[in-house]
């Protein structure tokens, strides 16, 4: 690639191919796309065994010519992988089996009759097909550093380029100054996606500042936070966003060497994005004198080895550089002094997959969505007791009741929705009484949580929050690294007062010492894990105090998680049918046919299952 | 504690050597290099022992006691062999409110292995892992490379288990 017009050329060449999947029936000129997606979620449901079959039908049919299957990154809704979505009449298919896909091809791809049982069940509405993107989890959704995953082939650079790709670092090594590039940035409002909310613009003006023979750029896929996974898809699904995002923050430093820090845990990320690398670097755009302008830029990649700490980013770059990854204080910042002691800066996945637009399309365009202080749109992965699990994209300041009713499905088996939890193990829990708090950094941290990387786990009744904290507070004094001693031994204690109260030992003052030792550890500790470690007990202690009062006053948990705190107890309705006690695993229940049953409550083991398999309401849980 | 040392007798190959010893070839002037030499040296051998990280120190220079010290921070990095079995659960949030604990329990009491450890003949071992990011079809375990999600009750894993035992077994 010697210069910007042999770019133009390889995407208008291919646009009319990718218009085919965004709703232009007129580009189609009778060709039709079969897209499966290929993100991790519906590869763990056999999306693999789907595809297979679908190219043996198409084969078999003589199909395999006019009817293109791609894969792609995700669409959203993992829950209901394996995911199938033709083009162009856009029929959005879910849990997808072999055995369907005959039926699918015959039908629907040859007979232009689709299979409605397998359709996604929110896209039939009064009996009639809708279009996928008119469903309450597509229609209220806004995309943009997910804009191409789920559209394009992740492993085809020019899908890639037919959607704009590698524009907007050609216009910036073209006609661009590093010091415009960083004014665009810094007038976006962009904010890390990756857990701070620091300026990214205010971060690269810092670097550019800084006169060194080296810089470095360093992206951050070190994607920790349990139920987080909206890095890992823009890896799987667009990994040229963060290529080129990454060569035009190079350019805007005066870098010429990047590294991406990616979990291990996420091998078809690293795949991809391998692959990915390969193809930048043979159409010139990784390399040397790229667009013929003297600009050198070339990324390496290194795997992550589990440690949560490393997406702490002066423990990512100890990790990088070869030690174990404890942070140091700060200043002096990366910006200053990062990467083998050189300015470095380092941002998230998602905040570098925003840039290319924000360069093509304008600060200003980035700058009118959001909030006054929280600009563009952020990505959640949504999980827990939810309908629609999955990943969506949302304009920041979007409510949480919208995320968690709309987009989210509501709460399954008719359970009422008792809290969210954002941020992870740096985050807290949010209630039902605001719900209708607008998402954003600013408000996500006045209500005692943040914003994070972006999990988002909705919980229903049936969930305790005393549990959940321990939960949590269990994770953290595993990954804490040790180096500084409020977050090693503070966490430590804390979680010890946890286990006392969800085992029925909970004595009163707990929540009080709980409530100073979680503010001593929060300004004491060294880095931003140890910083946000208690907040998942402080935010459910002020909102769900009562329910831990409950633990330690009455020895009761609401909830029926905590085993020490509740029996199982057969009550007068029993008929004597005996399924509790042949389901019991260990033998806990006697009781002769046709008659009352008993539980030995020393034998029981509170796993449930009588509860469950009881079909008179004959078991209590109290 | 649970890094402890292995008690499994070091079995390596002349050919794991070779291996290794390329590996550290190839990587060694990188800057940085020896998180990938480790990373590398896991897959050639399955864990890492201190006889393979007495190799890595004598070809990389870097002195036992920082290797050994990179080796026990990174929970990626193992001291005892995997089980012919290894069975991971996921302990990510979204699989833990929907159950993980009461499967992990279950899957203890069935290949008796406690989490975190390596059974005495080396079929089986457990592990309760970091969210693996398949979180749509929580709450899920591994089996090897084996995902298995959707696991509606923690009685489920019976049967799932037991086409593995009764095949290896």
């Amino acid at each position: 690639m010697k210069n910007i017009n042999e770019l133009t050329a390889i995407r208008d060449e291919m646009k009319n191919l990718i218009n085919i999947r965004t709703g232009d029936a007129d580009a189609a000129n009778g060709e039709q796309h079969v897209l499966i997606c290929g993100g991790t979620g519906c590869h763990s449901s056999g999306c693999n065994a789907v595809l297979a079959k679908l190219e043996e039908s198409l084969k078999a049919h003589g199909l395999e010519d006019k009817i293109k299957t791609i894969v792609t990154g995700c669409h959203g809704l993992c829950a209901l992988g394996p995911l199938i979505i033709t083009h162009p009449d856009e029929v959005f298919y879910e849990l997808v089996e072999p055995d369907d896909i005959e039926e699918i091809v015959t039908e629907h791809l040859i007979g232009g009759r689709p299979v409605l049982r397998k359709v996604y069940h929110e896209a039939i509405v009064d009996e009639k097909l809708i279009s996928f993107h008119d469903t309450d989890f597509f229609k209220y959704q806004h995309k943009i550093s997910l804009r191409n995953c789920g559209i394009i082939d992740p492993e085809c650079i020019e899908e890639y380029i037919a959607r704009d790709g590698y524009m907007a670092l050609a216009n910036t090594l073209v006609t661009l100054s590093p010091n415009d590039i960083i004014e665009k940035v810094n007038a976006s409002g962009i904010r890390g996606r990756g857990g701070g909310g620091f300026g990214t613009g205010k971060k690269w003006a810092y670097a550019a500042a800084m006169e060194s023979d080296k810089k470095y750029v360093v992206c951050n896929a070190d994607e920790g936070d349990p139920g987080a996974f909206m890095d890992r898809s823009i890896l799987e699904g667009d990994p040229h966003s963060v290529i080129e995002a990454m060569a035009i923050a190079g350019y805007a430093i005066n870098a010429d060497e990047g590294y991406v820090y990616v979990r291990a845990e996420y091998p078809i990320a690293v795949n991809r994005f391998e692959i990915a690398l390969k193809q930048a670097r043979e159409f010139g755009l990784l390399g040397t004198d790229i667009f013929g302008t003297g600009f050198n830029f070339d990324i390496h990649i290194r795997l992550g080895a589990g440690a949560f700490v490393c997406g702490e980013e002066t423990a990512l770059l100890k990790s990088i550089e070869g030690h174990r990854g404890e942070p140091r204080p700060r200043p002096p910042f990366p910006a200053v002094k990062g990467l083998f002691g050189k300015p470095t800066i380092l941002n998230n996945v998602e905040t570098f997959a925003c840039i290319p637009p924000i360069i093509l399309n304008g600060p200003e365009w980035f700058n009118n969505m959001g909030t006054e202080n929280s600009k563009g749109t952020k990505v959640f992965a949504l999980g827990g007791n939810i309908k629609n699990i999955g990943l969506v994209e949302v304009p920041m300041g979007t409510t949480l009741r919208t995320v968690v009713e709309k987009i989210g499905g509501g709460i399954p088996n008719g359970k009422t929705f008792k809290a969210a939890q954002t941020g992870g193990p740096s985050g807290g829990c949010i209630p039902a009484s605001l719900i209708d708090t607008p998402i954003d950094f600013d408000n996500l941290v006045e209500i005692g949580s943040m914003m994070g990387s972006g999990g988002m786990i909705v919980m229903d009744e049936d969930t305790c929050m005393v549990d959940i904290a321990r939960y949590y507070l269990d994770f953290t004094v595993e990954e804490t690294c040790g180096k500084c001693t409020p977050c090693r031994i503070g966490t430590q204690r804390m979680l010890e007062i946890l286990d006392k109260i969800t085992e029925g030992r909970g004595e009163p003052g707990d929540l009080e010492k709980l409530d100073e030792l979680g503010e001593h550890i929060k300004s004491s500790s060294l880095c931003g894990l140890g910083q946000t470690a208690p907040n998942p007990i402080l935010s459910t202690i002020k909102y769900f105090r009562s329910e831990y009062e409950a633990h330690i006053n009455e020895r009761k948990c609401e909830a029926g998680v905590c085993k020490a705190l509740f029996q199982f107890i057969i009550n007068e309705k029993c008929i004597g049918c005996t399924i509790c006690k042949r389901a019991c695993p260990t033998d806990a229940i006697e009781g002769e046919v046709k008659k009352p049953h008993l539980i030995i409550q020393d034998k029981c083991v509170k796993c449930g299952i009588c509860y469950d398999k009881c079909k008179f309401n004959a078991i209590d849980r109290r | 504690m649970k890094k402890t040392k292995t008690t499994v007798a070091f079995t390596g190959t002349d050919e794991q050597r070779k291996k290794l010893e390329a590996i550290i070839t190839e990587f060694k002037d990188a800057p940085g290099a020896i998180m990938p030499i480790l990373q590398k040296a896991q897959d050639v051998y399955g864990y890492l022992p201190i006889e393979v990280q007495q190799i890595i120190s004598d070809g990389t220079g870097i002195s036992m006691s920082e290797i050994y010290g990179i080796v026990s921070f990174y929970s990626q990095f193992i001291l005892q062999p995997k089980g012919e079995i290894a069975v991971s659960v996921c302990m990510g949030t979204a699989c833990y409110v929907k159950g993980a604990g009461d499967i992990l329990d279950r899957i203890s009491a069935i290949i008796g292995v406690k989490a975190g450890e390596t059974s005495d003949d080396g079929k089986y071992s457990l592990d309760a892992t970091r969210c693996i990011g398949a979180c749509g079809l929580a709450p899920v375990f591994l089996v090897n490379e084996d995902v298995h999600g959707r696991i509606e009750k923690a009685e489920d894993v019976d049967d799932i288990l037991k086409k593995y035992m009764d095949t290896k077994v």
